[in-house]
């Protein structure tokens, strides 16, 4: 990268010098603005939720009491029911709903890019629920799969189907958040694949077209893998939100029936605030937080044997 | 890409259509909600007369502080916005051109990709104490600092990827002619690039208008936000669902306006962020 001052400099001293102290001067004001929030307001709760996961901290008339217990409060994570239904529901849920939009996504990309026309309009209209708010998507599709007057059962009812309580059934709640999470997201995988498609050189396509290669072929041998440092961006990408998932959770069921749809944002969120179980809350999201650098540094490795360069 | 066989085409144009349609029929369908009665809703009317009565209800009735939710919303999009754009910015130029030793760069953009990745309902308790300790719980300006900072890392990473793209010919050029520091960035640097700039406005501007977990900790019934709003909307005992519908379809009119007006640069800062 470019380095300062040497290059470019000024005729007289005086004024290289003047220019060095301006570049000095600058070179820290540019930076302070974006290094304070992340000092103060990004990474001084992360120590304040390390300190506080080795104490129990009760309130009584506004005022708070903290007793230290050391690690008590991380060893009673492995044995938290809520917990531990809210690793395995966020797993299924970020894997099936992930892949199911990596998929879709892919292909309506395919689509879109082999079109003459419309394109701008498909996109418009494919890029819509990336910009709805996670939370309105919760109350839209409440509404939609609605036992009494959903949309989803009325549809049911026209070829005979009986009203089927989509969110209220255990067996169908995690299922319908995760199909819930394929409608918002399968457009950003899409808009991501697109970008990778339309940038793929053209010449390739032609050459195999004049070596007789079917349609089929050419998107195993020379689509996807051209594709493939895109496709696993884009996955790592949604992954990551997928573990995050929050706030359509807690519209659609608000983590049930029973632990049904628990998912660990979710678990964190009842511990800490529902309960006030503030010491044991921070436990849980420390940890969390330390099992999402392990994945930072899994998708980054990645991505590095994946970039031919 | 080839053109393909008439079949082909008229598979997929059908099948993109069908997508188009699974996209659209719930937007439409709720928005339509806001426009029934509840009567009509709950009867799955498929014609109906529309009515304004939900809208008014939801604008316009003292019991209901939409209107203030719809405002708060907005100050704290605008603001936090502006203050994450120019952070990110400016932090942009410096780590990128400023002569930053690589390990404060890495060390900075590293830290911010994790940060991107914590789940921010496990940062809110600690806002909250936070907030309390310096007397900002439950106001916009506390909101406003969360979203800047929930915001600062996607935004500098976007900021890097068009800083890069400054010619560096320009920049000494301008360098010879005298400019430094602050003047150089200000009258070289940022017109080159404002199509960068207006994308990253765009993202930081939707993000902040969909947050809901922080603001849900850190606010209370003067300075809830919109999504704040909805959630509490569905949470009441007795839903006045057609009501609802129509605070959901007003909520989603800033989307529909920048996806009218800035398709091109939303697209421009997701696939800019994400793939380079």
């Amino acid at each position: 990268m470019t380095t300062l001052g040497a290059v470019g400099a000024p005729t007289t001293p005086a004024r290289a010098k003047r220019a060095a102290d301006d570049d000095r001067l600058w070179r820290w004001t540019s930076f302070g603005p974006a290094l304070l929030l992340t000092l103060a307001i990004g990474t001084l709760p992360l120590l304040n939720l390390f300190v506080t996961s080795f104490f129990t901290v009760s309130w009584s008339g506004g005022r708070s009491t903290w007793t230290p217990v050391g690690l008590a409060n991380y060893a009673q994570l492995p044995s938290d029911p809520l917990l531990q239904a809210g690793i395995t529901n966020t797993t299924i849920f970020a894997f099936s709903a992930v892949v199911s939009q990596m998929v879709l996504g892919f292909l309506l990309a395919l689509l879109v890019s082999r079109i003459p026309r419309g394109q701008i309009l498909f996109r418009a209209i494919f890029i819509l629920p990336i910009l709805i708010p996670g939370i309105v998507i919760g109350a839209i599709w409440q509404l939609l799969l609605n036992l009494d007057f959903g949309l989803v059962n009325q549809l049911l009812g026209l070829v005979g189907l009986g009203p089927h309580d989509w969110l209220g059934d255990p067996r169908t709640a995690l299922l319908s958040v995760i199909v819930v999470d394929i409608w918002h997201w399968t457009p950003f995988c899409f808009l991501l694949l697109l970008a990778g498609i339309e940038s793929l050189p053209e010449d390739v396509f032609e050459a195999s077209k004049m070596d007789g290669a079917s349609a089929l072929q050419e998107l195993w041998n020379i689509t996807l893998p051209l594709m493939l440092p895109t496709i696993l961006v884009t996955l790592a990408f949604r992954l990551v939100l997928a573990f995050k998932v929050f706030d359509e959770v807690f519209l659609l069921t608000g983590g049930g029936p029973g632990t049904a749809t628990e998912v660990i944002s979710f678990t964190i969120y009842q511990r800490f605030f529902s309960e006030d179980r503030v010491g044991y809350g921070s436990a849980m999201s420390v940890v969390v937080i330390f099992v999402i650098s392990l994945l930072l540094v899994l998708a980054l490795s990645s991505r590095r044997w994946a970039t031919p360069r | 890409m080839s053109p393909a066989a008439p079949t082909a085409r008229i598979a997929g144009y059908g099948t993109l259509v069908v997508a188009a349609a699974i996209v659209l029929v719930p937007v439409v369908w709720i928005i339509a909600g806001g426009f029934r009665t509840q009567i009509s809703l709950l009867m799955g009317e498929v014609l109906f007369r529309p009515i304004l009565a939900n809208f008014r209800e939801v604008l316009l009735s003292s019991a209901s502080d939409f209107l203030l939710n719809y405002r708060n919303s907005m100050i704290v999009g605008v603001a936090s916005t502006a203050l994450c754009v120019s952070a990110a910015t400016l932090a942009a130029w410096s780590l990128e051109r400023l002569g930053w030793s690589p390990w404060v760069k890495h060390l900075f953009l590293g830290w911010a990709l994790l940060f991107q990745m914590i789940p921010p309902i496990a940062l809110a308790g600690a806002w909250f104490t936070m907030a309390r300790t310096v007397g900002l719980e439950n106001t916009l300006t506390g909101l406003v600092l969360a979203h800047a900072t929930l915001n600062l890392p996607m935004a500098v990473w976007l900021m890097t990827v068009f800083v890069r793209d400054v010619p560096n010919e320009l920049v000494e050029a301008a360098r010879i002619d005298g400019a430094s520091g602050s003047k150089l960035f200000f009258s070289i640097v940022l017109p080159i690039i404002t199509p960068g700039l207006a994308a990253t406005t765009v993202l930081c501007f939707v993000f902040s208008w969909n947050e809901f977990s922080a603001a849900l900790n850190l606010t209370n019934k003067a300075s809830a936000t919109v999504p704040v709003a909805i959630a509490k909307f569905a949470q009441d005992y007795e839903i006045q669902y057609t009501q609802m519908a129509a605070s959901a379809a007003l909520s989603i009119v800033p989307a529909l306006v920048l996806l009218l007006i800035g398709q091109r640069y939303i697209v421009r800062g997701l696939t800019n962020g994400a793939l380079k």
